[in-house]
C-alpha cells in the first residue's frame, strides 16, 4: 500500500510539474514570435518581421547617425497594395492607383512616360501557361534602351530565355528577383492558358491518340 | 525497351522539377540579414578607405523616380558595383550627384546618410534571388546581363 501511494504521489507531482511547465514554455515562445522547430511555417518570414526599420535590418550600422535619419520602409508602404514577395508591395498597382507619383524626368515633375502597348506572348515548353510580356507596364517605368538591344534583341524568335538564366540574374532576372517582383510570383508572367488540349488535363482517349500515331 | 537518351531526358526533367520546387520553397526563407528587398550595398572602395559602405534604398527612390531616370538618363548600369562611382564624380554631378546636389535632393555633406552600412558588408543587391542561390559574391565588372 505504502509503496503504491508513494508512486502515486511522485507521479502526480511529476504530472503537476510538467503541466505547470508546459504553458510557460509555449508562452515564452509566443512572446518571441517563434516556437522553435514546431512553428507553423518555420522557414517563412512572419509579417511582423517584414520591412524592418534600417537600424534593425542587418545591413545598416545602428551605430551610424545617418541610419536613424532614414525613413522606415513600413511607414512608406502603409497605404500601398500588398504583394506576397519582394518588398511586399505591388508597385504597378501603386502607380496605377496614383498612390505614388514617381517622376519620369529628373527635373520636370510633369513629364509623362511614352506608353507602348504591345503584349508579347512567349509559348513555353512543358505544362506551365504561356508567358505574356506586357510592354505597357514596363514602359511606365523604363525606357526602351534599358532592355533593347542589350538584354533583349527586339525581334521575334531571337531571344532564348530560360528560368535558369532568370534565376541567375540574366534576361528578365536583371530586374525580376532584384528589385521587381521575384520568380516566386509564377502566375504574374505565366498567365496565358495554352490553347486546346494542353490547357487542361487531357481526356484519356485524347492522350493516347498521339502515341498510336507515333507507332 | 527505353533508349538511354530518353531515360536521361526523363531524369533531367524530373531533376529540373525537383530543383524548381526546392528553390521556390527556399525563396521565402528567412535570411539572417533582413534589409529591404532591392537595397544595394556598394563596397568597391569604402572598406579600403575606412568609410562605411553606402546603402542605396531602391524602394525609397522608386517612390520618387521611375527606373528610367537613373538607368537610362543617368547611365547607371543594372549591376551592383558595376558602375565606377566615386565621390569626385558625384560632386561633379554624375551618378548620385545628378540629384544629390542641394537642388533636387540633399547634398553630399550628409555623408552618414548614404555611408550607413555595416563595415565589411560586401557589394550586393540585398535579398535578390541570385544572392539567395549563390550568396554575396561580387559579380565580375565585365559580366554581361
Amino acid at each position: 500500500m505504502q509503496t503504491g501511494s508513494r508512486i502515486g504521489v511522485v507521479t502526480s507531482i511529476f504530472i503537476f510539474l510538467t503541466v505547470m511547465a508546459l504553458p510557460t514554455v509555449s508562452l515564452n515562445a509566443e512572446e518571441k514570435g517563434t516556437a522553435g522547430v514546431n512553428t507553423f511555417n518555420r522557414l517563412m518570414r512572419p509579417k511582423s518581421e517584414r520591412n524592418q526599420p534600417p537600424a534593425q535590418d542587418g545591413i545598416h550600422d545602428p551605430a551610424c547617425e545617418g541610419t536613424n535619419l532614414l525613413l522606415p520602409p513600413k511607414e512608406a508602404f502603409k497605404s500601398m497594395p500588398e504583394l506576397q514577395s519582394g518588398n511586399y508591395v505591388d508597385w504597378v498597382q501603386a502607380l496605377n492607383k496614383k498612390l505614388i507619383q514617381p517622376r519620369y524626368d529628373r527635373k520636370n515633375p510633369n513629364e509623362e512616360p511614352v506608353i507602348f502597348e504591345l503584349d508579347i506572348v512567349r509559348e513555353v515548353k512543358g505544362t506551365m501557361p504561356d508567358v505574356v510580356y506586357p510592354h505597357d507596364r514596363h514602359t511606365q517605368w523604363l525606357d526602351c534602351s534599358n532592355c533593347h538591344p542589350d538584354i533583349f534583341i527586339p525581334e521575334k524568335g531571337k531571344n532564348v530565355i530560360s528560368m535558369a538564366q532568370i534565376l541567375m540574374g540574366q534576361k528578365c532576372g536583371v530586374c525580376h528577383g532584384k528589385v521587381a517582383f521575384p520568380v516566386s510570383e509564377c502566375r504574374k508572367c505565366h498567365s496565358k492558358k495554352k490553347d486546346g488540349k494542353d490547357s487542361k488535363p487531357a481526356a484519356p482517349a485524347a492522350a493516347e491518340a498521339p502515341k498510336k500515331g507515333a507507332k | 525497351m527505353i533508349e538511354k537518351g530518353v531515360l536521361i531526358g526523363l531524369w533531367q526533367k524530373r531533376a529540373w522539377v525537383v530543383m524548381m520546387v526546392a528553390l521556390l520553397a527556399t525563396l521565402e526563407v528567412v535570411s539572417p540579414a533582413m534589409a529591404e528587398y532591392g537595397d544595394v550595398v556598394i563596397n568597391n572602395q569604402s572598406d579600403k578607405a575606412g568609410m562605411r559602405p553606402p546603402v542605396f534604398p531602391h524602394w525609397f527612390h522608386r517612390i520618387r523616380f521611375r527606373c528610367k531616370v537613373c538607368h537610362a538618363d543617368l547611365g547607371f548600369k543594372f549591376q551592383a558595383g558595376g558602375n565606377q562611382i566615386n565621390m569626385l564624380k558625384i560632386i561633379d554631378g554624375e551618378f548620385c550627384g545628378a540629384c544629390h546636389n542641394g537642388e533636387i535632393a540633399w547634398s553630399v555633406e550628409n555623408c552618414d546618410v548614404c555611408h550607413s552600412g555595416k563595415p565589411g558588408t560586401p557589394t550586393q543587391v540585398h535579398g535578390s534571388t541570385v544572392q539567395k542561390l549563390i550568396g554575396t559574391t561580387a559579380p565580375k565588372p565585365d559580366q554581361k546581363p
